[in-house]
């Protein structure tokens, strides 16, 4: 019958894993901007073919 | 292929585009830009966003004061011997394309390890090697690549800004409080006579109970805090009956798991202050782009050129200033305090103090006011005072500015919750009485009850998720709001005063008559061509104003700096300019701006420049009469009197020749008379107005370059709107008012339940939530039907 102590403190100190994840998060500054990263995120694709295309005309 | 907009700023290229690798550029600047792209490799700034640049601009010698080590100290947020990490705020940043190449700084300069934008704020904050390189040379880069960077005295304090986070971790303490009693608490709300639950019960209980330590202590103690300071200050506000229902619910149900009585009402007590607190954060609406405490201090610069006596230059803080100081002022620097001209030809733009864009030119000896913008060429000047005596810098020190508006006003939440409180008071006091005499044993039990379920969640909840929807859609109108209590101050507002310059009137156009004899065709064509070769301010206008002509090809053309312009072109010749230089026989002092014109040594007349009032003004003053009384205080000379009055309803005051201090007064006046005042102005002239006022919007041609203090920041292309954001305001107290109505249902109801002495933890868990959601879901959808009739 006991188990249902595992349980309970199973479903605890995963509630409490993901509370001190949260704060963690909040505290490093990761929430402060919301819009910079959806643009930064873009950016990588860009360089590559940046870099094709400068092979491309170098070619040419 | 389009040849005519610049390939790397998108303005027009005029008639003689430089061109370079078949791309059109409007200047110099713009193509040297282009190639310092080109030849890094990073040309993929312009196909991200087409023709994303800025104008570099002239920088000469304007950043030396960067190499000071007490600035560098100031400006970095951290230091150490190999690295400096510094937060430039960029204006320009505006498209993804600027935070690309902002992020790409190490590929122009190797030396800066690492830069990150943050769009919202537009600030970059670059990390370089210290030991290799400058604070200077990295300032110097960006202005060159058309990022320049605005460093102003606000920026004069050393070490990272604070951010204050407190409220996302209570919320997320108490969601996680909320969800696990949730959790928790299923078993009993079904009722499972299950053996093995019953005997774990007690687990249960004692777990919900340590779930919910942190949530009562931690997350809810605002509102102990802020119950505590209102009785303390003989105010019953909605806090008190919240933290009143906390604690009863948190020590009853403690008092109930103790002694096996019940399974408490941890759940709710959780889901209360969860709610309570989304609701304290939706209203909560910042624009990081936006600043609404702006003073002189966001437009000064850091330091200035002094020149001592041996005529050495060197670089000092503008506090430094001392009287008597010579100093020096470059094109486009800002005069930081009230001094003498001594050198050079000086024409000052005032608007940032008066709104009024018209440059004005003084000569040598004459008296030069802090605030002002030297727009050509070298000044030097004489200090008279310090910065902080100045003329204009003296107006913060009135109190007005150390005085927080919230304070002494009492919103309409808290206006009802007195009314409330007492109310509740007496229920619980009547129905436990009446329980005593019939059945004691349940007393107790009522008048807790009663006190849990009027906990006024979803009164409390009605004004945030309502003002704060509301100030979203506002900011979406580009009227940006500070915050929610300014929307219920505008909503009582019975006085409207406006300024004048910059606020009714546009900068950006202005209109010229001409008085005088009629000009022949000649004369007319070598007025056009000679303004189209000076770019004093009144010569751009007066060109535009008037028809096209022929280009042609000026014989001579010499423009005297402060005087006006002298040109020949054929038989004609023209002089343009002030009344004396033109040799105006008669000349009247009048109080417009005017221009002269002779040909041949032989006046001809005058065009006299009128300010050109917005679009909709007239419109906009005849919605606002039926309701409020109009005052228009403007700061300038009576020229303008007879136009407004022609323009403006006839009840509307006219009050000219108003210094900041008296536009300051004159709203405490009326105020002292009952009036609430909207106060609508644009300059730092302004300021003190708008401190002083109930409402203070500032009207900003560029909301990210200026706007003095205010509550308020009104788009100037939205000006016209402004009667339509005061009545929404006024509905926004009407929607308040019904969801105050609705949770008087619902309390109701609840008290039903607590008073017959049959509330049910389940009851409440079930009440509780509903009764906030559905006024959340209420003011919400009633705020947009509200932002939809706004469109």
């Amino acid at each position: 019958m006991s188990v249902i102590y595992i349980l309970l403190s199973v479903s605890v100190v995963v509630g409490v894993t993901f509370l001190v994840i949260f704060l963690m998060a909040v505290r490093s500054g990761q929430y402060d901007d919301d819009y910079t990263p959806s643009v930064r995120m873009l950016f990588e694709d860009e360089l590559v073919k940046e870099h094709n295309t400068s092979k491309q005309t170098k070619t040419d | 292929m389009e040849h005519n907009t610049c390939f790397h700023c998108g303005d027009d290229c005029g008639s003689q585009p430089i061109t370079f690798q078949e791309k059109s550029f409007c200047c110099n600047g713009c193509k040297t830009v282009f190639e310092i792209f080109n030849e890094n490799d990073l040309t993929c700034y312009y196909d991200l966003q087409n023709s994303p640049g800025a104008i570099p601009k002239e920088i000469e010698g304007k950043y030396d004061f960067l190499s000071q080590d007490n600035i560098i100290e100031k400006l970095t947020e951290f230091r150490s011997d190999s690295i400096e990490i510094v937060t430039l705020y960029i204006p320009h940043i505006h498209c993804s394309s600027c935070i690309w190449i902002l992020e790409n700084l190490n590929k122009l300069n190797p030396n800066i390890s690492d830069s990150q934008v943050n769009f919202g704020k537009k600030t970059v904050r670059i990390t370089y090697n210290s030991e290799t390189t400058d604070l200077k040379p990295v300032v110097l880069l960006l202005s060159s690549i058309g990022y320049e960077p605005y460093i102003s005295l606000d920026d004069f304090k050393s070490g990272k800004q604070h951010i204050n986070r407190t409220l996302i971790y209570k919320l997320g303490v108490a969601a996680f409080g909320f969800g696990n009693i949730m959790f928790l608490s299923f078993p009993e709300y079904f009722e499972v006579n299950e053996y093995w639950l019953e005997q774990y019960k007690p687990v249960f209980r004692w777990l919900m109970f340590a779930l919910s330590l942190p949530v009562v202590f931690y997350s809810a103690q605002d509102y102990f805090i802020s119950a505590f300071k209102g009785l303390k200050a003989k105010l019953l506000n909605i806090d008190v009956p919240i933290a009143l229902g906390i604690s009863v619910l948190f020590i009853r149900s403690t008092v109930e798991i103790i002694f096996d009585l019940g399974s408490g009402f941890f759940d709710s007590l959780a889901g209360l202050v969860f709610f309570l607190l989304v609701g304290k954060f939706f209203q909560q609406k910042t624009y990081d782009f936006l600043s609404f405490e702006r003073d002189y201090k966001s437009y000064f610069p850091i330091a200035i050129t002094k020149i001592d006596k041996n005529g050495i230059e060197n670089s000092i803080q503008v506090y430094d200033i001392e009287k008597g100081d010579r100093i020096l002022i470059r094109n486009e620097e800002l005069i930081p305090v009230d001094g003498i001209l001594i050198n050079g030809n000086a024409k000052i733009d005032y608007s940032f103090v008066t709104g009024e864009s018209q440059t004005v030119s003084k000569q040598s000896g004459d008296k030069l006011f802090a605030g002002g913008k030297q727009t050509q060429g070298v000044i030097e000047m004489e200090a008279l005072k310090s910065v902080e005596q100045s003329y204009l810098t003296q107006l913060w020190s009135n109190d007005v500015f150390n005085k927080n508006k919230e304070d002494g006003f009492t919103n309409i939440t808290n206006t009802i919750s007195k009314h409330f409180t007492i109310a509740i008071l007496s229920i619980s006091v009547i129905a436990t009485a009446f329980w005593l005499i019939t059945d004691s044993t349940k007393a107790m039990n009522v008048f807790t009850a009663v006190l849990i379920i009027a906990c006024p969640c979803a009164i409390a909840l009605s004004a945030p998720f309502t003002f704060g929807n509301l100030l979203r859609i506002f900011g979406k109108q580009k009227f940006y709001v500070k915050n929610a209590s300014v929307i219920e101050q505008l909503a009582k507002i019975n006085t409207v005063i406006f300024d004048k310059t910059g606020t009714i009137t546009s900068n950006k156009h202005s209109n010229a008559e001409y008085d005088g004899d009629l000009l022949s065709d000649s004369e007319n064509l070598v007025l056009k061509n000679s303004l189209r070769g000076s770019n004093h301010p009144l010569s751009r206008t007066l060109y535009n104003v008037l028809k096209e002509n022929n280009i042609v090809i000026l014989d001579a053309f010499e423009e005297h700096i402060g005087k006006g312009i002298e040109a020949k072109h054929k038989a004609v010749n023209m002089k343009i300019g002030s009344a004396s230089f033109v040799g105006n026989p008669n000349e009247t002092t009048v109080l417009n701006t005017t221009v002269h014109i002779s040909s041949n040594n032989v006046y001809k007349g005058k065009f006299t420049f009128y300010n050109s009032y917005r679009k909709g003004v007239s419109k906009l003053f005849n919605q606002l009469k039926q309701q409020f009384d109009l005052v228009i205080l403007s700061g300038d000379n009576e020229g303008e009197r007879e136009n407004l009055k022609k323009l403006l309803p006839a009840k509307t005051k006219l009050i000219f020749n108003q210094k900041p201090e008296d536009k300051l007064d004159f709203i405490k006046y009326h105020q002292s008379e009952g009036a609430k005042v909207l106060m609508i102005g644009d300059g730092l002239n302004d300021a003190g107005a708008l401190a002083q006022s109930d409402v203070g919007i500032a009207i900003s041609e560029d909301v990210n370059v200026f706007s003095p203090a205010c509550d308020a920041i009104l788009d100037a292309t939205k000006f016209k709107e402004l009667f339509s954001y005061i009545k929404a305001s006024k509905s926004a107290i009407k929607i308040i008012k019904w969801s105050f109505l609705l949770s008087f249902i619902y309390n109701v109801i609840g008290l039903y339940f607590a008073v017959t002495g049959q509330l049910e933890p389940v009851v409440a868990a079930i009440l509780m939530p509903l009764s906030s959601i559905s006024i959340v879901v209420f003011t919400t959808i009633a705020t947009n039907v509200l932002g939809k009739r706004l469109k």
